[in-house]
């Protein structure tokens, strides 16, 4: 089975990795296209990207996004891990199951749904109270936090499961109190969750376009409606551009985090040679 | 370390001596319709090492994690040292345990998982030093101080956790499975050197198991659990060689049980007729003349020997060698009786093997016999 490669398998595989990345290609390739329409090929040119350097818009859009995505973040990561701990740590309290359930309701709820309703509360909101006063940034952000936060208190929740009590019951016993142990014990351990979970809620608030575009207000674009609302007049080279840098950034992330991982590999192995080398 | 205890080596027998360190009375623990726990009563004294034996989900761990207070209880009390530990939280409470999991804080190096008891009790720096060096030295971990627990093999990292959970001189140390992570030559060690620990630092120790070798090296004294009860409470001795009721002459050791009628009864012998021969125990023991009663016999207080002739007479039984297990030490014969039950008789081999004509093998002809002083009687 593992020694003639089926034909079948290696062709899906080709084809699924074209139709993946192909496309992405193409639009870097694009990006250093010197003509103005996008599918006409006028030979290699940096031109687009000065064009987008020196764009006050662009710049503006990507600023306001990075703002939203890190405020985002914070809160989420916050408010997911209290609501994570709650559900896993806290034993059986009157309304676990409704909490549980509203906790991930996000999750499945259609973006539209959520962004539609957010609109409706901040508008009914400043009429009775007067606040926000204009949609923008504000909005925008809260908006953000209710939905990421339920990804991170999902991610949280996993790892809180996985990682069982004893560590916790072990510290409590040694005589820590409750906070000390959070402190000194459950954080510690939930780090690598935390960082993902923060990860996750900027990534999922930079990549948002239905709900930003409900809960904005004029002048508040971020990179997505921005992009959005451009491709709506037509390809344009500029944002090809962009869009090559975004992927750029994008890789070396990941390459970064791969390195990390392989790192932490290499320290747990050689752990595991120490412990089996001096076993007494 | 606080010095061994002087008051008595059997504080449980002395009546009106020592107060009892640790006083469980009437506890009971529920899981919606399940009963872990039910109803026990146990006293232990100041320097036991006191082993709670059962097999999984008797409710012996439950008991142990009552006492750290991990669990409440549904009813009844603990008492730690003449306080009740109803409303004392588990971070408060004069015990430590050391868990199954060992439970090592893994972001946390060797000397600051046993510094970690320590520092939240405020003990002064320079104090913290010294004890931790102190338990180390004492559980032969100096050179590992600064090693975190997964780069330590499973023998390091269990002595850790013990050195973890004495460093705070805890008046009541719990084990919950201490030594069943470990592979087995490594334990038995292990089994010794623990007691030998304890022995030194004079804490009181509840040690959980499953293994029935392990309580009986390890404890002063322990009870056998089954279903959230305790069968029977005692020295590892008296639990072996006189137990209550059928459930711990099968679950301790192994026993042979033959179902009989008790035919006499007097103050210094006891006569019961069994199916396959008369029983004659030379002690006396309250039974009722004509009840049914099960008789026991341990493998290894059954003698073999290889013979043609029929015997008669009390505690003696004709059979054939139907299979043999051969252990090295000890050889397992299991004896076909006439009628047909099979008796496990275990023999040392404490010689090697000369002749064929000597060796009892499979099919021969033998009779098994037993001294009126080892047979167990068992009314339940």
């Amino acid at each position: 089975m593992y020694g003639k490669r089926s034909r079948f398998l290696t062709i899906m595989l080709t084809l699924g990795l074209a139709f993946f990345y192909i496309p992405m290609i193409l639009l870097i390739i694009y990006s250093f296209n010197y003509s103005k329409i996008v599918p006409v090929w006028g030979g290699w040119s940096l031109r687009w990207y000065e064009v987008l350097f020196q764009s006050e818009e662009v710049w503006s859009a990507v600023s306001l996004s990075l703002q939203i995505a890190f405020i985002n973040a914070t809160f989420a990561t916050i408010l997911g891990a209290l609501a994570g701990l709650a559900m896993v740590r806290f034993g059986r309290f009157r309304g676990r199951t409704l909490f549980g359930g509203m906790l991930v309701a996000p999750l499945v709820m259609p973006e539209v749904i959520t962004g539609l309703s957010l609109l409706v509360f901040f508008i009914s909101l400043n009429e009775l109270v007067g606040w926000p006063a204009e949609r923008g940034f504000t909005t925008i952000t809260i908006a953000h936090i209710t939905f990421s936060m339920a990804f991170v208190a999902v991610t949280i929740q996993a790892r809180l499961t996985g990682m069982g009590e004893d560590l916790e019951e072990a510290a409590a016993d040694l005589g820590a109190k409750p906070f000390k142990v959070l402190t000194a014990i459950t954080l510690p351990r939930l780090t690598p969750a935390l960082i993902s979970g923060w990860l996750l809620a900027f990534t999922l608030s930079l990549d948002d376009l239905v709900i930003a575009s409900f809960v904005t207000g004029p002048g508040a674009n971020t990179l997505p409606i921005l992009i959005f609302s451009r491709i709506r007049l037509g390809l344009r080279p500029d944002i090809n551009a962009l869009a090559t840098i975004i992927i750029l950034v994008i890789s070396i992330c990941v390459l970064i985090a791969a390195i990390l991982m392989f790192r932490q590999q290499r320290a747990d192995l050689r752990d595991q040679q120490m412990a089996a080398g001096e076993n007494s | 370390m606080t010095g061994a205890p002087t008051v008595s080596d059997t504080p449980w027998l002395d009546q009106d001596g020592q107060k009892p360190l640790v006083q469980i009375k009437g506890v009971t623990k529920k899981y919606g319709d399940v009963t872990a726990v039910d109803n026990v009563d146990l006293d232990i004294y100041q320097g036991e090492l006191f082993c709670l034996l059962g097999g999984s989900g008797c409710g012996k761990s439950t008991l142990l994690r009552m006492l750290a207070g991990f669990e409440s209880l549904n009813g009844g009390s603990i008492t730690i040292d003449g306080m009740d530990m109803a409303d004392v939280p588990a971070y408060e409470r004069p015990t430590n345990m050391m868990f199954q999991s060992y439970a090592l804080f893994p972001h946390m190096s060797v000397e600051k998982n046993i510094a970690f008891g320590l520092q939240q009790d405020r003990v002064p720096k320079n104090d913290i030093v010294d004890r931790v060096h102190d338990i180390l030295t004492l559980v032969e971990l100096q050179d590992f101080k600064k090693r975190k627990p997964q780069q330590l093999s499973g023998g390091q990292r269990q002595r850790v956790a013990l050195a973890r959970a004495l460093v705070k001189q805890p008046k009541l140390l719990l084990l919950d499975e201490p030594l069943a992570a470990l592979d087995k030559k490594l334990r038995k060690q292990t089994q010794f050197e623990l007691a030998n620990i304890q022995e030194k630092v004079g804490v009181t120790f509840i040690v959980v198991t499953h293994d029935q070798e392990e309580a009986m090296t390890l404890s002063s004294r322990m009870a056998v659990m089954d279903a959230g009860r305790f069968q029977q409470i005692g020295t590892p001795t008296e639990i072996y060689e006189f137990p209550d009721s059928r459930f711990v002459a099968d679950f301790i050791g192994s026993a042979n049980f033959f179902e009989g009628r008790v035919t006499e009864d007097s103050s210094d012998h006891v006569r019961v007729q069994t199916d396959v021969a008369e029983v004659y125990i030379d002690h006396g023991q309250s039974v009722l003349v004509g009840s049914k009663i099960w008789v026991a016999l341990r493998p290894e207080k059954i003698q073999i020997v290889k013979t043609d002739e029929p015997v008669s007479g009390p505690n003696t039984v004709n059979g054939v060698v139907d299979d043999i297990g051969y252990l090295g030490e000890t050889s397992i014969y299991k004896v076909a009786l006439p009628n047909g039950q099979i008796v496990d008789v275990t023999a040392p081999n404490q010689s090697r093997p000369t002749s064929e004509t000597q060796r009892i093998t499979w099919e021969d002809k033998v009779a098994i016999s037993w001294e009126p002083s080892s047979v167990m009687l068992l009314n339940s």
